[in-house]
């Protein structure tokens, strides 16, 4: 699906829902526990998380792919780890800025 | 894209964590959240089209803002201290709407059609208590979250519109989810009606930083609260860090509790900051510079540089104490001339900035953000070598003499380094013949008596004679603003009155 910044993507196979920081252009295939995520109003909780794809998600944090041209921030957290096509998303590290308000 | 995600991340995260209020006694964020939902249904069943709110800080204020978030309208948090015409003015052009008042607005304001005028203590009791409903609040990203007027130092106010996506896009790309320990808590002195005590409530809920508020700032009050409340992270501008340093000082004693204090929202004069890097040697600082049109922060100068800077022998280091640090990571910086072409680095020129967070809109009128992104400021200023951005102050303030253009920041620096010169402002008045002349007034230093003459020698042995100022006026204190801007116009019409 096309993504933009700021859509909302719900996960299929658990509790996750991410919202996208910065995507790519063209269509994203992302999935949630090894299965596709959609818009939450459109998302109906069909099937298990798959073993392979189980790590979880966590609140607040943010994922990225490889050259992170996609950055998604997890709004709440579920028991499937996400993915771009085959390739795991990974935690960002975050660079911790200083507060300044 | 909605603020109430903001919170609602905050209250499934560390809901029973304190939010705003003291230990043990404030609102916690599920708290907070659950008086968000029951308010958003009130201003719902009250068909207005915006919330806004005449008061100082109080928990109310949060509630407030996430309760319009949740229903779908904005806020819009009016200056307080206003003239009855002038807020009459705003508050008829923000109606319909709900109005969360304090007993002066009430008064002022009660009777105008289409506004609803609540009072803090009716506001707290009657709207925002009950059952909050499912989360249901729009996420449309381009939804207006918040209407900031703007203080109008140059003009008829307008108001700044910041949009859900701006400020949801600020947050998230510029603070850590949970990123505070669970002693922390911020002192927030700034006004609602200004940028950054909004982005301070959202930073804080994002961060699940305790909130402590300061409804109206005075020095000692100031001080008595970070000791009171063990605060550990807070915002002034810089007339406050001004008065908190001269109080510290006369009272001794130090804040040890405080690990950082962020400045912003003006010039800060190097003597200022030096002094208060001296008497609070535990404290990181931290300066912020943002305008309103950009959600708040878009670089930021950080402790280390801070201390770097005020220890270094080396000029180029140590002037980095008068820049506003670097970009954010998701902001780009451009200094432009005025085609709006690039200027080399080291050269003045206007500061372009671009990024989600940036908005650049004002209600009613054209957007001046180019198609490609790009907001012009109206800020002078330069990038160095290394990326540090340095403000010079608005376009419009800059004095053209004779054709060449003079920063009055540049002028202010030298007259403050002057050991007898407290506090001092440069504008440019008509003259017939320069087109402009170079005027100061100055506010001799406590105890200190100011030689004239002797000034403008001492200016014109560091610059150039040009930017000597013609003429120089002494006063006991310069006019600012309440939230610490130099009211430039002011002095500007009373010296071309007096030449």
């Amino acid at each position: 699906m096309d993504l933009k910044p700021g859509s909302r993507l719900k996960s299929s196979v658990c509790d996750t829902e991410l919202i996208v920081v910065k995507a790519p252009s063209g269509d994203v295939d992302i999935t949630c526990g090894g299965a596709p995520m959609a818009d939450p109003a459109d998302a109906e909780r069909n099937g298990e998380v798959a073993a392979a794809a189980a790590d979880g998600t966590a609140l607040g944090k943010r994922y990225v792919n490889e050259d992170e041209s996609l950055e998604v921030l997890c709004t709440k957290p579920g028991d499937g780890s996400l993915a771009l096509g085959d390739m795991a998303l990974s935690l960002k590290e975050a660079k911790p800025l200083p507060a300044s308000d | 894209m909605n603020l109430m995600m903001l919170l609602e991340m905050a209250s499934s995260g560390f809901g029973d964590r304190i939010a705003v209020g003291s230990q043990g006694r404030g609102l916690t964020y599920e708290q907070l959240f659950q008086r968000a939902g029951a308010t958003a249904m009130r201003f719902r069943e009250a068909g207005i089209d915006r919330v806004s709110m005449v008061d100082v800080s109080s928990e109310a204020l949060p509630i407030a803002l996430f309760g319009s978030a949740w229903a779908g309208v904005p806020f819009v948090p009016l200056n307080y201290r206003l003239t009855v015409p002038e807020l009459r003015h705003l508050a008829a052009e923000v109606a319909p709407s709900v109005t969360v008042c304090n007993d002066d607005a009430v008064a002022a304001i009660g009777d105008l059609d289409g506004v609803r005028a609540v009072v803090r203590p009716d506001f707290l009791a009657q709207w925002a208590e009950g059952a909050a409903p499912d989360s249901d609040w729009n996420v449309d990203p381009e939804e207006i979250a918040i209407l900031l007027y703007t203080s109008g130092t140059t003009g008829a106010p307008k108001a700044a519109v910041l949009r859900h996506r701006h400020l949801v896009s600020y947050i998230i790309g510029s603070v850590e989810f949970m990123g505070a320990a669970e002693d922390e808590a911020t002192l927030v002195s700034v006004p609602p009606y200004h940028v950054a005590g909004m982005a301070a409530i959202l930073s804080s809920v994002y961060a699940g930083r305790r909130i402590v508020q300061l409804p109206n700032f005075d020095p000692a009050g100031w001080v008595d609260l970070v000791r009171a409340e063990g605060v550990t992270h807070a915002m002034v501008v810089p007339t406050m860090l001004a008065r908190i340093v001269d109080h510290l000082e006369d009272v001794g004693g130090g804040l040890p509790s405080l690990r950082a204090l962020s400045y912003g929202g003006g010039k800060m004069p190097a003597p200022v900051i030096a002094r208060a890097l001296d008497v609070l040697p535990e404290t990181n600082f931290v300066n912020a510079y943002g305008l309103t049109e950009t959600s708040s922060t878009v670089a930021v100068l950080g402790p280390e540089e801070h201390r770097d800077a005020h220890r270094s022998d080396d000029p180029s280091v140590r002037a980095r104490l008068g820049s506003a640090g670097r970009p954010l990571p998701a902001i780009e910086v451009d200094i432009r001339d005025e085609e709006g072409n690039p200027v080399a680095t080291g050269t003045s020129g206007e500061i372009w900035v671009r990024g989600e967070q940036v908005s650049g809109e004002y209600l009613g009128r054209n957007s001046r953000v180019t198609p490609d992104g790009w907001f012009p400021t109206n800020d002078g200023g330069s990038l160095d070598g290394d990326g540090y951005l340095y403000v010079e102050g608005r376009i419009d303030d800059i004095i053209v003499r004779g054709g060449e253009n003079i920063s009055p920041g540049e002028i202010e620096d030298v007259l403050l380094s002057h050991p007898s010169v407290a506090d001092a402002a440069a504008v440019g008045v008509p003259d017939e013949q320069w087109g402009e002349a170079v005027a100061a007034v100055v506010v001799p230093a406590k105890g200190q008596s100011v030689d004239i003459a002797d000034l403008q020698e001492f200016v014109k042995s560091q610059m150039r004679s040009s930017r000597t100022p013609d003429c120089i006026e002494l006063r006991d204190e310069l006019p600012y603003n309440e939230t610490g801007k130099l009211l430039r116009r002011i002095l500007r019409e009373e010296l071309a009155e007096s030449r």
